[in-house]
């Protein structure tokens, strides 16, 4: 029998795509077709999809032509990165690295991070008062701070955050993009031999002081921009695009600023912006939640549909700011669990809080239903955003 | 009989989700980010509530509570 055809495509910003909401009620894990015609396993409800991306049986390494997200540059030579690995690799890997992202040494980044905020909208109040958000401070704000960390010197934060941000642009097109992609791997790699020279009190500097190969540096810091870049812009853009859409949630925060901990945390359940790296491959025959997954079969984790449980979030599709959950799964769980989580929490609280106390009369300049968000991306998010004040 | 939470540091992913659910009661290692007992005793009903939503964050199932 051929399985059912569901839409990955999200039609209301608000809420998961609509068959996956189905199904979460009527079939919780079930077998599937893309639109594509590639068959799998979707699994929509908290707990499973917190157990699936536990179980370490459902491999992350794309090398295996069989996993999801396999592509053909993926042969026996491709080294793959921190996202497509299992344990052991992974987990050595994973932390080497994890040390620059505690929550200690990210609250040290704090006054650096609200003087690079403040100095984004000194720019934008100096301007007309009319902008695209994207432009003026989702995109710049998470490409200055991860150069800093990684010691990218000032002078070249220009070029730094042009090639990121033509990376994210939807009015970039293909040829671009791949320039951009180029400029950016060899500007890091030559960044990586030249702290190899000439160490710095940064992340790449460190990681060489402890032992990583300078060849092997290039691409982890690669993955870092990229991984931390359009995620934390497209949350930055979403999060203010709803509470200028949401008056009543904005007077709120503004009215109480120790509610933005638990806003920020509230947006990122209720977004879920990136969940294709859910995906994974059953190394064996698999019980979950009473269902067998066999042995090559494949498994996406619906983050965004499981963080609308009710079982777990009572009435899920309200925004509720005091809510304060943390189990939601926006950045993943298991071992896999985002790196860089705890930046991402940091940039969002600091650039939320300064916009709204800074910018009093920012408003949407077109109505939020003619915001054109990414509904086909591999992350949910908005293309533009075009604000007044 | 006093709670107490137990760490698995072999488990721990070093997401730090226990430390930004109870700073007083948790922290990492900075060279390897894994997981630190400031103390292990919950005593107050808020720091055994706090405890066990650290447990229930945690991405790695790395704490447990012995009660």
């Amino acid at each position: 029998m051929t399985p059912p055809t569901i839409s990955f495509t999200r039609t209301d910003p608000y809420r998961p795509p609509a068959d996956h909401v189905r199904l979460q009620a009527e079939a919780p894990i079930s077998r599937v077709q893309r639109p594509d015609g590639r068959k799998l396993w979707v699994v929509t409800r908290h707990e499973d999809v917190r157990t699936m991306l536990m179980d370490t049986r459902f491999s992350s390494d794309r090398r295996d032509p069989r996993h999801p997200a396999h592509m053909a540059h993926m042969g026996p030579d491709y080294r793959p990165g921190l996202i497509e690995m299992d344990p052991p690799a992974h987990t050595a890997l994973r932390r080497s690295l994890i040390g620059e992202f505690t929550v200690s040494r990210l609250s040290a980044w704090r006054p650096r991070i609200q003087e690079m905020v403040d100095e984004a909208i000194d720019a934008m109040l100096a301007g007309p008062p009319e902008t695209d958000l994207v432009e003026a401070l989702s995109l710049p704000i998470p490409s200055m701070v991860i150069s800093e960390m990684l010691g990218v010197p000032y002078a070249d934060h220009d070029f730094f955050q042009r090639n990121s941000a033509d990376f994210s642009r939807i009015d970039t097109t293909p040829e671009q993009k791949g320039a951009a992609v180029a400029n950016l791997r060899n500007y890091i790699a030559d960044l990586v031999q030249q702290k190899v020279k000439e160490p710095g009190n940064d992340l790449l500097s460190r990681q060489l002081a402890a032992g990583v190969k300078p060849e092997d540096l290039g691409p982890i810091g690669f993955l870092l921009l990229i991984a931390g870049h359009e995620t934390t812009a497209n949350m930055i853009s979403l999060s203010i695009a709803t509470l200028l859409d949401k008056r009543e949630k904005l007077e709120a925060v503004r009215n109480d600023p120790a509610i933005t901990v638990g806003a920020v945390e509230e947006l990122l359940r209720y977004f879920t912006i990136a969940e294709v790296g859910h995906q994974r491959l059953a190394l064996a025959d698999i019980e979950l939640g009473g269902v067998l997954i066999k042995e090559g079969e494949t498994v996406f984790g619906l983050a965004n549909t499981a963080n609308r449980d009710a079982e777990v979030f009572p009435d899920p599709d309200d925004l509720d700011f005091t809510r304060l959950a943390r189990n939601h799964l926006a950045f993943g769980f298991g071992p896999h669990q985002c790196l860089g989580q705890n930046l991402a929490r940091l940039e969002l609280e600091i650039v939320l809080a300064t916009v709204l106390r800074r910018m009093p009369t920012l408003r949407l300049a077109v109505p939020f239903d003619e915001i054109s968000f990414k509904e086909n991306g591999p992350n949910y998010g908005v293309n533009k955003l075009e604000v007044a004040w | 009989m006093s709670t107490r939470i137990i760490a698995n540091r072999d488990r721990c992913v070093g997401a730090g989700q226990c430390v930004l659910v109870d700073p007083d009661a948790f922290d990492q290692d900075d060279s390897d980010g894994l997981v630190v007992l400031i103390h292990s005793e919950p005593h107050s009903d808020d720091e055994v509530a706090r405890a066990r939503e650290a447990v229930n964050v945690c991405p790695g199932r790395a704490l447990s509570l012995a009660e």
